[in-house]
């Protein structure tokens, strides 16, 4: 029995271990985001400010961030945005199905040793923020509209996206995942100065 | 590495002090240092629920949980969920429909159906699923381990 046992811990091991790898294909190249000054020769300030956007939208736009602003009720993980393994659900507040909430696994802070990302308040987005299968500009007009932004005002929104913890989770977002672009002071950065020019949006 | 310190932690009503790193697994405390081997090790990354225990009530995977987090947290494991009402229902619902085969994820299919009997006295099948999905069995048990929870549920109804 013993034999059989460790057998089938062995199995698992190998099932998680192939689970594994699709998660674990970070992306190395293309990591940075520009400095505002560098949009500065945009003498249209709407241009400018749709421009700052579209290089936030690097951020926004990538899997560290999508992952969990599914459009449906089921967040997707790893690079190539794959459903959530195991299932889980939204749920209550985004904080998953009873029996199945996020911190059944999702711990306090990374658990490298396990590959399992972790925050103190991992939740999906409500589905009113959903980004996934929009476009930039179609998530930029939304992320203005306090009926899908929860709430925030544009003054909100710039500390939000600078300060926020659980989004600065993108930028430590343990082994094995690609971090979003640049840092979170320099996104901040961007939005703030896409904000003071007038929070203009790139085409739909 | 975490930091190597004596930590007290709570399991099934019994204080302990063990002297682990902070940020080793709560399943390698009770499986290795408190000699508590009915909680399963199966993935090691929160993907099985084999390792599946309650800490304050809620269903976690001791496999990823850093006993430094745990703090002041009561931990019950499938050694004491029989002297719960509900526990106790599921061991008999269990044993009459022979739902165990080889038996290896099924203290953690236990654990997960206790946590969600208790928030939730009459489970839908829906409810079961999506409270079950993160607990494999390789044996294939599905149908009974749902049959065992529903059994639970109508007994519980009839009290």
């Amino acid at each position: 029995m013993r034999v059989l046992l460790t057998a089938f811990g062995a199995g698992l091991m190998v099932l998680a271990a192939g689970i594994g790898l699709s998660l674990a294909n970070p992306e190395t190249g293309g990591n940075a985001l520009k400095p505002v000054s560098a949009f500065s020769e945009i003498t249209d300030e709407s241009e400018r400010s749709a421009a700052i956007f579209t290089e936030a939208g690097k951020v926004i736009q990538h899997p560290r961030c999508l992952n969990c602003h599914p459009a449906g009720n089921r967040p997707t993980q790893g690079e190539d945005r794959h459903p959530h393994i195991p299932l889980v659900l939204r749920g209550a507040g985004g904080f998953g199905e009873v029996g199945m909430q996020c911190p059944t696994c999702h711990q306090r802070a990374n658990v490298d040793l396990a590959g399992v990302p972790g925050h103190p308040l991992w939740h999906l987005a409500p589905i009113e923020m959903a980004w996934q299968g929009k476009s930039l500009g179609e998530i930029c007009v939304q992320i203005k509209d306090p009926e899908r932004n929860g709430g925030m005002s544009l003054e909100d929104l710039i500390h939000h996206m600078s300060e926020d913890s659980l989004v600065g989770w993108g930028w430590n977002p343990g082994k094995g995942r690609s971090p979003a672009p640049g840092t979170q002071e320099q996104f901040g950065a961007l939005i703030k100065a896409w904000v003071e020019t007038g929070a203009a949006c790139p085409d739909l | 590495m975490g930091e190597a310190m004596t930590f007290k932690i709570k399991v099934n009503d019994v204080e302990h002090e063990v002297d682990v790193d902070s940020d080793i697994p709560l399943l390698w405390v009770l499986r290795d240092v408190l000699g508590m081997t009915g909680t399963k090790f199966g993935c090691g990354r929160a993907l099985c629920g084999a390792c599946t225990v309650h800490v304050n009530g809620m269903p976690m995977r001791s496999c990823v949980m850093p006993v430094g987090d745990l703090g002041e947290s009561s931990v019950t494991t499938i050694e004491a969920i029989g002297d719960t009402p509900i526990g106790e229902e599921l061991q008999k619902a269990w044993l009459d429909l022979e739902v165990v085969q080889c038996g290896y994820c099924q203290s953690g299919q236990i654990m997960s159906a206790a946590a969600l009997l208790a928030s939730t006295p009459e489970p839908t099948d829906h409810d079961i699923d999506t409270a079950m999905a993160g607990n494999i069995c390789r044996c294939g048990t599905y149908v009974r381990i749902r049959e065992a929870i529903k059994q639970v549920a109508q007994t519980s109804q009839g009290d």
